[in-house]
């Protein structure tokens, strides 16, 4: 299939309410860091673009947000175009200018202090993460406490960050500057908006 | 034994069933069609135009009925429509130098290039009802001689010749014009936004706020240096197209209002600009417009901002009708449990009151049979 | 009328494109992660007048969807004049199904109350919010107020409440009773009376607020603290009733006063008229109830 052809297709097959219930997800997702809101595939990217990136991408993004793209990302022009044809959101031209950052790899990805923290007068015009992991299962757990949270709880998201423990206690201190990460996996997204405080586990 | 009231659904359908009947009035009389309003009351369309941010004389013709003759109500409706329609793209500024013009004043000059024109105006009409009119007699032809766009400089254009009145703003060349449509209001704002938000501004405020300036709250010395009313073309950018393409044109008001301007130790003596623009023919909006325009930009001249006109904050948030009619009006809302709140507090406080000063007589009562 | 309709207007499914639908709910997610911080966002002109719930209506068109449940109410009631306006409006938009049933809904909007049944998790609850910023009425200027909650320099408003202990013995704020969220912002609840300030500290449903005029959303996760302001020497306190509802005996809910007639006869009855008629229906009758209970409620099915 040539690139022309997969910009084109794959996208959401009813617009309005694939765009309401991807959305929906996402904001529940928010609402209750560290829950998996389910979600099936309602948008066929072209990889490495993931299926669940893919469709927040479509549900949020658009010619008003700046989006920046991994490496990985970055390097295939049918996911750019895919993007562009989908949303016709810009490219960002630094990780500063990002309303949404996608990121294909999060494991190499650069620091979390080096995306828009918003400021202290708009603390909202931070960038939001979207990263792709392959579930919350099998990386190093994570105890979370937090607004949303009625005690605790407990996701281990795969191939995170480097030093994520140490970024997101330092993204945490800058409230309410900071950025929030939607992590995108194949069943479904979960949230880590920055007000969640990641406790340390006992060994 | 009570029986709480209900059937606002029944009651709200039926209000609206008296509303369309009141609306359509005397069945003998035939109903308004939208030409005869667009042909006959055009300047009310043109406001509902200009402060329902649309032009299309037809839609505006249609709230106009629809509100029965409520402009602000009929600017409402315009607005609530006219947010649901998808966003193609932006055109070119529009030259309003290449206006093909219809009327064209200037209180600075006698004459100059492309002459005075007066054009369909009201002034020295003289306002004597017209009982022809009642009549629904014939209306002669008109004469009018052909306009020559090329020969009609923009008066503030002549005066810049000279160097006599500041540049005409200094946006930079990346500047990307915001939309106050799509974009929230921020404070300070850049004079672009705040044209914006003034042109779709109520008449009767910015109407109110220039006259004031003229009073001397914040007076700025105007001179109309140039109203033009007539048709500009608009061209829209195409990313695949190699030239601009036209879409047709708009019928808009300008004024360059030129105002004294004393000069500081940095810059030379100059005359200072106030802009009004506005869809359609409303030169009583566009010339308060530019009054007002003059009066916001205070602090770019570093002048004391000491009248309401030349508060931006004070202004701007509340030029908006249809936001000023929806706060206004909400007060006929239900607020019987806030009022309850106030009331319980109040009734209390009353008690305690009350209490307090029978104590105080008690005590004087004791005091005087001792 | 007997003319055909032309099709010189016509309108988006659900009212809102799906651009402004996007903008909103970019908006709804910055606030939920900014508890109490007020997100602006370029508010729309909707089809009802600036000032009565058009924020809310935005909110609440940028999250509903085809399997949702809604509940409107205006000042506790489901059958006040605009509630039954609002309704009937995503009704007509979306197509949705409504309850007046506060446990079956999904999503509630409302002006002036907190439903007295407890919203549960999974449940929405959408405020009309008229002046988000709650030290508005203090210092009028956005460019102001934005750097007092920037600098968290609340000062002005503990002055505010203590003048009112000095002229009237308590703090005289009985709606609108400010809050402050997780230890940050001090935040508007929406004219609440302070009555439902509780309701809102920790509460399982997401909270969502919206002020259409003045362009701003906010929101409180659930499982957020809420604490409303006060002194040590003058802790907050909520209203309290010395009767209970002449409908349905309610204790220890907010009460309307109904005016019976004019030589001062008046009684107390519920303001969140789903709870009283639940109530009612369960068999608890106030001292002027009616003989039979009143008809279950159906929910109304989609069109």
């Amino acid at each position: 299939m040539d690139i022309a052809t997969q910009a084109i297709e794959g996208g959401f097959a009813d617009p309005v309410f694939d765009a309401q219930t991807v959305f929906r997800a996402v904001m529940d997702a928010m609402a209750r860091p560290g829950t998996l809101q389910p979600l099936p595939v309602f948008a066929r990217p072209p990889a490495p673009l993931s299926a669940t990136a893919g469709a927040i991408a479509l549900a949020l993004c658009d010619n008003d947000t700046p989006l920046w793209l991994d490496l990985v990302l970055q390097a295939p022009a049918a996911v750019k175009s895919w993007l562009g044809f989908h949303t016709g959101a810009p490219l960002a031209h630094t990780p500063a200018d990002a309303h949404f950052a996608l990121i294909a790899t999060p494991a190499e990805m650069m620091a979390l202090d080096g995306f828009s923290q918003g400021t202290q007068d708009y603390p909202d015009r931070s960038t939001t993460l979207i990263l792709q992991v392959s579930d919350l299962v099998s990386g190093a757990p994570l105890l979370l406490e937090g607004p949303g949270i009625e005690t605790t709880a407990t996701i281990a998201p795969a191939q995170m960050p480097r030093h994520f423990v140490e970024q997101w206690k330092q993204n945490n201190q800058r409230f309410p500057r900071g950025v929030d990460i939607i992590l995108a996996t194949p069943e479904g997204v979960a949230c880590l908006p920055r007000t969640t405080r990641i406790k340390t586990m006992e060994a | 034994m009570y029986v709480a009231v209900k059937g606002g659904e029944a009651a709200i359908a039926n209000a609206h069933a008296l509303l369309a009947d009141r609306r359509r009035g005397d069945r003998s009389v035939p109903a308004l069609r939208l030409d005869q309003i667009v042909e006959q009351l055009a300047l009310g369309v043109d406001r509902v135009m200009s402060e329902g941010s649309l032009y299309d004389r037809e839609l505006a013709a249609l709230a106009i009925v629809q509100a029965r003759g409520d402009m602000i109500e009929a600017i409402f409706l315009v607005r609530a429509y006219r947010t649901t329609l998808p966003r193609f793209g932006y055109t070119r500024a529009i030259d309003t130098g290449a206006m093909l013009v219809e009327r064209r004043v200037s209180a600075t000059y006698k004459d100059l290039p492309g002459g005075q024109l007066l054009g369909p105006t009201f002034d020295y009409t003289h306002r004597l009802l017209d009982p022809e009119l009642a009549a629904g007699g014939e209306v002669a032809e008109p004469l009018q001689r052909a306009s020559d766009a090329d020969a009609m400089p923009r008066v503030s254009a002549i005066l810049a010749r000279e160097g006599l009145i500041e540049p005409d703003g200094d946006m930079p060349q990346d500047h990307i014009p915001g939309d106050i449509t799509r974009e929230p209001l921020e404070f300070p704002m850049a004079r672009d936004i705040r044209l914006q938000a003034l042109s779709r501004g109520d008449e009767g405020f910015l109407l109110a706020l220039g006259y004031s300036t003229q009073r001397g709250y914040a007076r700025n010395h105007p001179f109309v240096g140039e109203v033009r009313i007539g048709e500009v073309e608009l061209e829209l950018d195409v990313p695949e197209l190699p030239f601009a393409v036209p879409l047709g044109s708009a019928r808009v008001t300008e004024c360059q209002m030129v105002n004294q301007f004393k000069g500081s130790t940095k810059a030379p003596p100059q005359f200072t600009r106030g802009y009004g623009l506005v869809f359609g023919q409303s030169e009583r909006k566009a010339m308060a417009m530019a009054l007002c325009d003059r009066a916001l930009r205070a602090t770019e001249f570093g002048e004391d901002v000491v009248a309401a006109a030349q508060d931006e904050e004070f202004v701007i948030s509340h030029s908006d009708n249809v936001q000023a009619t929806g706060f206004v009006e909400h007060l006929k809302l239900p607020h019987y449990v806030d009022f309850q709140a106030e009331l319980d507090l109040v009734r209390r406080m009353r008690a305690e009151h009350d209490a307090r000063e029978n104590a105080g007589k008690a005590e004087e009562k004791r005091e005087a049979a001792e | 009328m007997t003319a055909q309709p032309t099709d010189i207007a016509t309108y988006n499914f659900a009212y809102l494109d799906e651009q402004t639908k996007r903008m909103i709910r970019r908006a709804i997610l910055k606030g939920i992660a900014i508890p109490g911080y007020q997100v602006p966002f370029a508010s729309r002109e909707m089809p009802m007048p600036y000032g009565w719930g058009t924020g809310g209506v935005q909110v609440t068109a940028s999250i509903i969807g085809p399997e949702d449940v809604l509940k409107v109410i205006d000042q506790g009631a489901d059958d006040t004049t605009n509630a039954v306006s609002i309704r009937a409006f995503f009704k007509k938009v979306a197509n949705v199904a409504v309850t007046t049933d506060t446990a079956k809904a999904t999503i509630i909007q409302t002006r002036h109350r907190i439903p007295e049944h407890p919203l549960t998790a999974g449940q929405v609850l959408v405020y009309q919010v008229p002046i988000p910023e709650p030290l508005r009425f203090l210092e009028p200027r956005e460019t102001e107020t934005r750097k007092m909650h920037a600098l968290e320099e609340y000062g002005l408003m503990h002055v505010k409440l203590y003048e009112d202990i000095a002229r009237h013995g308590r703090i005289a704020t009985t709606y609108a009773y400010p809050v402050k969220v997780e230890g940050r912002y001090v935040m508007d609840p929406s004219p609440t009376p302070k009555f439902d300030n509780p309701k809102m500290h920790r509460s399982p449903a997401l909270q969502l607020f919206g002020a259409g005029r003045e362009k701003r959303i906010y929101a409180l996760p659930p499982f957020t603290d809420v604490v409303s302001l006060d002194f040590e020497d003058h802790p907050f306190e909520v209203q309290t009733f010395d009767q209970p509802c002449a409908l349905c005996a309610a204790e220890n809910v907010y009460l309307d006063e109904v005016i019976l007639d004019d030589h001062g006869g008046h009684m107390f009855v519920c303001s969140d008229t789903d709870h009283c008629e639940k109530r009612r229906e369960q068999g608890h009758r106030g001292h002027l109830a009616p003989e039979t209970p009143p008809a279950l409620e159906k929910r109304e099915p989609a069109q």
